[in-house]
């Protein structure tokens, strides 16, 4: 049945594999700045990923005192409110989640747990970083241009993005926010290839597609959805500069404006919504596929089980990567469409629920009777799924054509897309820093800093969108600046608004506290070894703690087992790394 | 978004083709040892660079997928009056096709060892492929010269837009090509040159196929498909 060439306690001799050339940096500048090391790479990626973050979760703090102190700070005008929602929305989507999941957790990991020495393309790899630092210090730039950056929405729908009306439309906002976002999608596209062909022809010897860590495979199928996706974003962004700056009518309709009637007319609206959605659909789910994976292996290396059902959580993966290309005109359900459509597109909505659900089914029987051991990774991933599924719950309601279209312009919406776009991959990443960062730093982050970020970051979120659901529901209209006196939004609204309000001030200055932990364990927090999680994944097993350039010392690992033999009976150890060919001692010393 | 959709079943299908190599039905928990075929080649024996082309490929697909469906989507609307097409183009389409032959003939020649049939060929490719370049500007200014200006109808809109964004695409494949024609100019056909012709080669092809399907656009060939599709979704 299986082609299994060796006995399990027989020892394979090394590396047949001829070896990669490497780069070697030759000075201080190619080495830490213009670095071709993936791992280099990442930290870069990551470091920037979470500066540009905190500029937006600042901005989440603005917006959260217009809305729950409206008319006390002077310096929010409408304006400015919607350039900061603008902002906010855009950055975290894309210049924080994708980049850090993809650019940051991708570069550092792929390379370490399929085993290679580096990614494929290391030349490659450094300019996708560049490109997207470039692109970052031109979306920042929009803060200080003549107009301020655009206030258009996250979706930046025409005409009202590149009309007079809207902040930036015609100022230079609009202008900065596309040519970034086109830097951003040419740097990804380097970095994604290499993500794609690392995984596909540098895995180490043994390392079957069946043994990767379900990481990996969610790092992987993420980034094939992201090539696919964003060409659809570049397209649209190229047609509006051309609608903006040359006056051609790709997507604007004939408008009259401040009473004169512009050149451009005929365009349509509708075409710019399919193509953001068809890259904003996929989107959701290159944030949430890396997610789910690293969730995973959270889950089953604290929970010292093997992770439950490992082929149909491969399986969903791709399926739900799959599906999530059928499904991006359920955000256009207001905007008019042939009901046929709509039916449909609600039904393939829907379906995705089934392999998620599965996966929601898999990591709680992960659980079931494991060793659950409530490190600070674990809380995470635990306090992932709940969000998850919370946020997931929601989902099937705004799937549903006639659930979504009265609910659509409400809070609801701002509720629902925060906790299962927003909380939820955060968790995840935040788990995973807690995770990794010993790997990366050779220290533990300081476990009762740790434990206060967690605590109030869990049920501070919970405390933030839980309430506002039910505003959603009151019907309370989302992207308004002020609410005003209006007759249907009772005084008690206004009360859960400041409530949330002064929730987000706490939970931001909980990431505050975060930061400072990374900074401050770097140097003081407790020396981890080189696997302190006892994990059996590779990167766990290099020879050096922090990896040094090329991973691997002299031989690359030879894989023989796949990536959850946790609590194995009869095993020296509950647990086995993939590197090791039998139960017993293993074939190399971990140095720490 | 059907030309789209159309060209994802593409890739989906090569997906799924290369997942049902994968065995992905094996159960890795009850298989220890090495696994997998003799010598350890998990990995395909293509060369990296050569995959990375493919995926590559297949993003630059997507993108111009992308572009002819929203043209599809724009078409036919009542401010669309077609842009002639300059018979310049049929020039120029005529030097890309002799560009692609080029590059095969240089990958032949590359594989047998050949070095200076091989450079001629290059050369050969280089040149016409510069020629087309210069050709489209030609048609661009004979376009402008006729009054078919860029903002004046969406149809103008697409063509310099598709157009300017597929030359940029083959002028990118020449800097790649001069690169590859710097490195084997004086040196003997090493494998890494006739794996870099052959890069060139694949993309050579596939831009010329990408041209083709363009140029049958915006002839008015694809409206025929154009209307099917309307009929098959309303």
């Amino acid at each position: 049945m299986v082609d299994i060439r060796s006995g399990a306690d027989e020892v394979i001799p090394l590396a047949e594999v001829e070896d990669v050339e490497l780069y070697h940096p030759k000075s201080w500048w190619t080495h830490y700045v213009f670095s071709q090391d993936a791992k280099i790479i990442a930290i870069q990626y990551s470091l920037t990923a979470t500066a540009i973050g905190m500029v937006a979760l600042v901005l989440s703090w603005l917006i959260r005192l217009q809305l729950g102190f409206p008319g006390t700070f002077n310096f929010i005008d409408a304006d400015h409110y919607y350039q900061f929602i603008t902002m906010h929305g855009m950055i975290m989507v894309i210049y924080l989640l994708t980049a850090l999941f993809l650019g940051g957790f991708g570069n550092y990991l792929i390379p370490l747990m399929v085993g290679a020495r580096d990614m494929v393309f290391p030349y490659a790899n450094m300019l996708s970083y560049w490109l997207y630092l470039l692109a970052v210090l031109i979306l920042a730039a929009g803060f200080f241009v003549p107009g301020g950056p655009t206030g258009a929405g996250w979706t930046l729908y025409p005409p009202q993005a590149v009309l007079s009306g809207t902040p930036g439309g015609q100022d230079w906002g609009i202008l900065v926010m596309l040519s970034s976002l086109i830097l951003f999608i040419i740097g990804f596209t380097m970095g994604g290839l290499n993500y794609v062909v690392t995984v596909l022809q540098g895995r180490a010897r043994g390392m079957t597609l069946m043994r990767m860590p379900l990481t990996i495979w969610g790092i992987f199928t993420a980034t094939v959805m992201a090539l696919l996706a964003f060409p659809a974003l570049f397209v649209a962004c190229v047609m509006m500069l051309f609608d903006r700056l040359l006056g051609t009518s790709f997507f604007m309709p004939a408008i009259v404006e401040m009473g004169t009637q512009l050149k451009q007319g005929g365009g349509s609206p509708i075409l710019f919504q399919h193509l953001f959605w068809f890259f904003g659909h996929p989107e959701v789910y290159i944030v949430a596929l890396p997610a789910f994976g690293i969730v995973s292996d959270l889950i089953s290396t604290h929970a010292r089980k093997n992770i439950f059902g490992y082929r149909m959580m491969v399986w969903a993966i791709v399926i739900i990567g799959a599906l999530s290309f059928v499904v991006w005109a359920h955000h256009m359900y207001v905007s008019g469409m042939n009901p046929n459509f709509g039916f449909f597109f609600a039904t393939t909505t829907l379906i995705i629920a089934v392999p998620t659900a599965i996966k929601v089914y898999n990591w709680v029987l992960t659980l079931w009777r494991g060793d659950i051991h409530l490190t600070l990774p674990m809380l995470f991933a635990l306090a992932f799924i709940v969000t998850f599924v919370n946020g997931g719950l929601t989902g099937l309601f705004l799937g549903n054509v006639v659930v979504d279209v009265p609910l659509s312009d409400t809070m609801f919406v701002v509720a629902h897309f925060h906790m299962v776009m927003g909380v939820a991959p955060i968790m995840v990443i935040f788990g995973a820093i807690y995770h990794w960062y010993p790997k990366v730093a050779g220290r533990m982050l300081n476990e009762a800093m740790g434990q206060i970020h967690f605590w109030v970051t869990f049920l501070g979120a919970y405390l933030i969108f839980f309430p506002m659901h039910y505003l959603g529901l009151l019907g309370i209209p989302r992207r308004y600046h002020e609410l005003g006196e209006t007759a249907f939004i009772p005084e008690s609204a206004h009360t859960l608004n400041m409530f949330i309000s002064v929730m987000a001030l706490t939970v931001g200055a909980a990431q505050i506290l975060f930061l400072f932990n990374l900074a401050w364990s770097l140097k003081r927090g407790r020396p981890s070894g080189g696997n302190p999680w006892r994990a059996t994944t590779l990167e766990w097993q290099t020879p050096q703690t922090p990896p040094t350039h090329g991973n691997w010392g002299k031989e690359l690992p030879v894989v023989y087992r796949w990536a959850y033999d946790y609590s194995v009976p009869g095993a020296a150890e509950d647990f086995i790394p993939q590197n090791q060919p039998g139960l017993g001692v293993p074939t190399r010393e971990h140095a720490s | 978004m059907s030309v789209m959709l159309i060209f994802l079943a593409g890739i989906a299908a090569v997906i799924i083709w290369w997942l049902g190599q994968q065995r992905l039905t094996s159960r890795p928990w009850l298989e220890v040892g090495l696994v997998g075929q003799p010598g350890g080649a998990e990995r395909s024996p293509i060369p990296p660079v050569k995959i990375g082309l493919y995926v590559f490929l297949a993003v630059v697909g997507a993108l111009f997928s992308l572009f002819i469906s929203a043209y599809m989507m724009r078409v036919g609307t009542p401010d669309w009056w077609s842009t002639p097409i300059p018979r310049l183009l049929w020039l120029n389409t005529g030097a890309l096709i002799v560009s692609s032959v080029a590059m095969q003939w240089a990958k032949t020649e590359a594989q047998r060892g050949r070095g200076d049939p091989m450079r001629a060929a290059l050369l050969a490719a280089l040149v016409t492929a510069i020629l087309f370049l210069i050709g489209q500007i030609f048609a661009w200014r004979e376009l402008t010269q006729a009054g078919y200006v860029l903002a004046d109808n969406p149809a103008n809109s697409f063509f310099y837009v598709i157009t300017g964004m597929h030359g940029l695409h083959i002028l990118g494949g020449l800097i790649a090509l001069g690169r590859t024609m710097t490195r084997s100019w004086n040196g003997p056909v090493t494998d890494r040159v006739r794996l870099n012709v052959s890069l060139c080669a694949t993309y050579w092809h596939f831009m010329l196929i990408v041209w083709l399907i363009l140029f049958a656009l915006f002839a008015g060939w694809a409206n025929d498909f154009a209307d099917l599709c309307r009929q098959l979704l309303t």
